[in-house]
């Protein structure tokens, strides 16, 4: 156990932790409005990434396919809210987590239906041996690091900066005064959904030439995402960040030095129960006090 | 004729049904009822936690696999008969059940769902963990032998085979898990685990320990789904960590929304779906199968949030004016376990 691969274990940690943190992410903008956590983050964000595999294949070039997927993504998950959700947005929790395992299911079976279930290479816009090749880095990785900063940078300023970012947040925040001044609260939930397909589809197409692409790409990114997203406080966004760079450190480090990469999703497991139970509302969420 | 007696004259046909049913078709579709007795234990085992305490499992597969798991090594390793594995895997499900539902104590809804998906997720990679190798066969699995038939016999031109007699096995463990569960739920305890599902304040109000009966609940629903896991490895006389995957909690859950929460026969309704419909759809698609599952799940939420057995209910009462006065009027001392009000809004 040298010093030299400790650091590079702990690189490498932080630029999985950007991916886990941005599924964090996408988690954490629909818990806020909607108080639900959505199970089909992870396979919507395969299909992304399949689209964009496939638009690749047809001789697009990689930022364009890139750009398209997003916007795409966006469409779609602003139609699920409208269309899947909208109706039991008010149900009982039960209700909900079935509309979610159903989604999971109908995204998975896509994916394998009109993709078919070998293991596909994805490429990655960064060339290996160019400029953004680091001792502690490989290019994809410094690569995939920077996008999801880009991606971060943007969201906040378009949630400080825009009006409807603006009125998001309020929406989120307060439906009922955001309704009396006028905002429409069910929209902005749909934008939310919108930006939150759009981010899972960035973490996928980031994530995929790692771990390789197939229709159960996500299952694991997905349990680590939900690590992250709880660690950090599933109603901080900055919180749902830094808990997917902890996690990702963690789950390198461990896995080099300690436990070995069997026991992967066991860990994801044991950081699951143990932050739900002994500190439910993470590192940096807002503690909940119920009044009966 | 009265309700009750409906009913009754209904169960023992039925009964006369299941003893006639395997000598009437093939052996392999033998092996198919047996794997329905198997999941509708399994069922009922998830309805009691979250049909009537409202407790939302997606890990219940996890729980399949212990008991699957248990049953093989005993019978591999200890050299038990099959019959005697399944109190083993009873019990140990209900331990760790039991010490699952304690920090279940402290998640409500969705975090429960994340926390028993990620075991669920977790249970195949733990089953092939190199340490534990030794005993559970790593990648590989355990292959069992079928259990031959005490005595044989000729029914309607059929033999006793290895799968009939295991047919009248299940039958008998599925008869005994129904009865016990039946008679768990009818009374006070019941009634309490539908009290902590509608409305746990007002539960803890009138005296019950949350806390103990929750946990106790998830020991019970676990060790009905281990005994069922236990039946399924000497059912298909083979373990293996990839045939636990997450699929199997989801598809359970799928088994019981179509089924009908709680309710106790909706469970057989549920296991005949899941065993079935993956068959038929097959032949679509390798993928057809979970896609439908998921677009019935969402329209099932839409339209029948009770499934086969609310809807058997509500034929009932419509067919037979008294009886939905019977329903609705429930006699003290008597308990009609009241589905789950999936319609009304929820209050946070």
């Amino acid at each position: 156990m040298n010093v030299e691969g400790v650091i590079h274990q702990i690189f490498s940690g932080l630029a999985n932790g950007c991916i886990y943190g941005s599924i964090a992410l996408a988690l954490v903008m629909i818990y806020q409005a909607t108080h639900h956590l959505n199970f089909a983050q992870g396979e919507m964000a395969t299909f992304s990434t399949f689209i964009a595999w496939a638009l690749i294949q047809k001789g697009m070039p990689y930022w364009m396919a890139f750009a398209l997927t997003f916007g795409l993504s966006f469409l779609a998950g602003l139609a699920i809210q409208r269309l899947i959700l909208r109706p039991v947005e008010r149900a009982p929790v039960l209700t909900n987590v079935c509309v979610f395992i159903g989604l999971l299911l109908i995204f998975n079976a896509f994916s394998g239906w009109f993709f078919d279930h070998t293991v596909k290479a994805f490429p990655s816009p960064f060339a290996q041996e160019g400029i953004l090749k680091t001792p502690f880095f490989s290019a994809h990785e410094f690569g995939s690091f920077l996008v999801m900063l880009a991606v971060l940078s943007a969201l906040y300023a378009f949630f400080r900066f825009t009006p409807i970012g603006l009125a998001m947040r309020a929406a989120a925040q307060n439906p009922d005064s955001a309704r009396l001044v006028g905002i429409r609260v069910s929209w902005m939930l749909a934008f939310g959904w919108g930006l939150a397909a759009a981010i899972g589809a960035v973490a996928g197409m980031m994530v995929a030439p790692i771990v390789f692409l197939d229709p159960n790409m996500m299952a694991g990114i997905l349990l680590y995402g939900f690590a992250a997203a709880l660690l950090g406080g599933v109603d901080n966004p900055w919180g749902a960040v830094i808990g997917g760079l902890i996690v990702g450190v963690l789950e390198n480090l461990l896995g080099a030095y300690v436990i070995g990469t069997e026991l992967k999703l066991t860990v994801a497991l044991v950081l699951i129960v143990g932050t739900l139970t002994l500190m439910p509302s993470g590192l940096f969420g807002k503690h909940v006090v119920t009044r009966v | 004729m009265s309700k009750t007696r409906v009913i009754w004259i209904g169960l023992a046909l039925l009964l006369v049904a299941a003893m006639v049913l395997p000598f009437l078709v093939k052996n392999y579709r033998v092996f198919q009822f047996n794997l329905v007795l198997v999941y509708a234990i399994a069922i009922l085992g998830l309805n009691i936690l979250t049909g009537f305490n409202g407790q939302i499992s997606l890990g219940h597969g996890a729980f399949y696999a212990i008991g699957a798991y248990a049953a093989a090594i005993l019978m591999d390793r200890a050299g038990l008969p099959y019959w005697a594995t399944l109190p083993f895997s009873g019990v140990l499900c209900f331990v760790l059940g039991f010490l699952m539902g304690f920090p279940a104590l402290r998640l409500a809804g969705h975090y429960l769902a994340v926390a028993t998906l990620a075991l669920a997720l977790a249970i195949p990679q733990l089953l092939k963990y190199k340490l534990l190798e030794h005993y559970t066969g790593g990648v590989q699995g355990i292959v069992l032998v079928k259990p031959e038939p005490p005595f044989t016999f000729r029914f309607l031109d059929q033999p006793l085979s290895a799968d009939r007699w295991l047919y009248f096995f299940t039958l008998a463990v599925t008869i005994v898990m129904f009865v016990l569960a039946w008679n768990l739920l009818r009374g006070r305890v019941g009634r309490a685990l539908v009290a902590i599902r509608d409305h746990p304040i007002a539960a803890a109000v009138m005296g019950i320990n949350l806390a103990m009966f929750k946990s106790l609940t998830f020991g019970v629903s676990a060790a009905f789904t281990g005994v069922a896991g236990a039946l399924g490895a000497v059912v298909i006389a083979f373990v293996s960590p990839d045939s636990f995957t997450v699929t199997l909690s989801i598809f359970l859950l799928v088994g019981l929304v179509v089924g009908g929460l709680a309710s106790i026969p909706g469970a057989f309704f549920g296991a005949i779906f899941i065993q079935f419909v993956p068959n038929i759809a097959d032949e679509l698609s390798k993928s057809a199968p979970a896609a439908i599952y998921g677009v019935l799940l969402i329209v099932l939420m839409y339209l029948m949030p009770l499934g086969v057995m609310g809807m058997v209910r509500k034929l009932w009462a419509r067919w037979q004016p008294g009886a939905a006065r019977l329903q609705a009027s429930v006699k003290p001392g008597t308990s009609v376990p009241v589905p789950p009000d999936l319609t009304k809004e929820s209050t946070t």
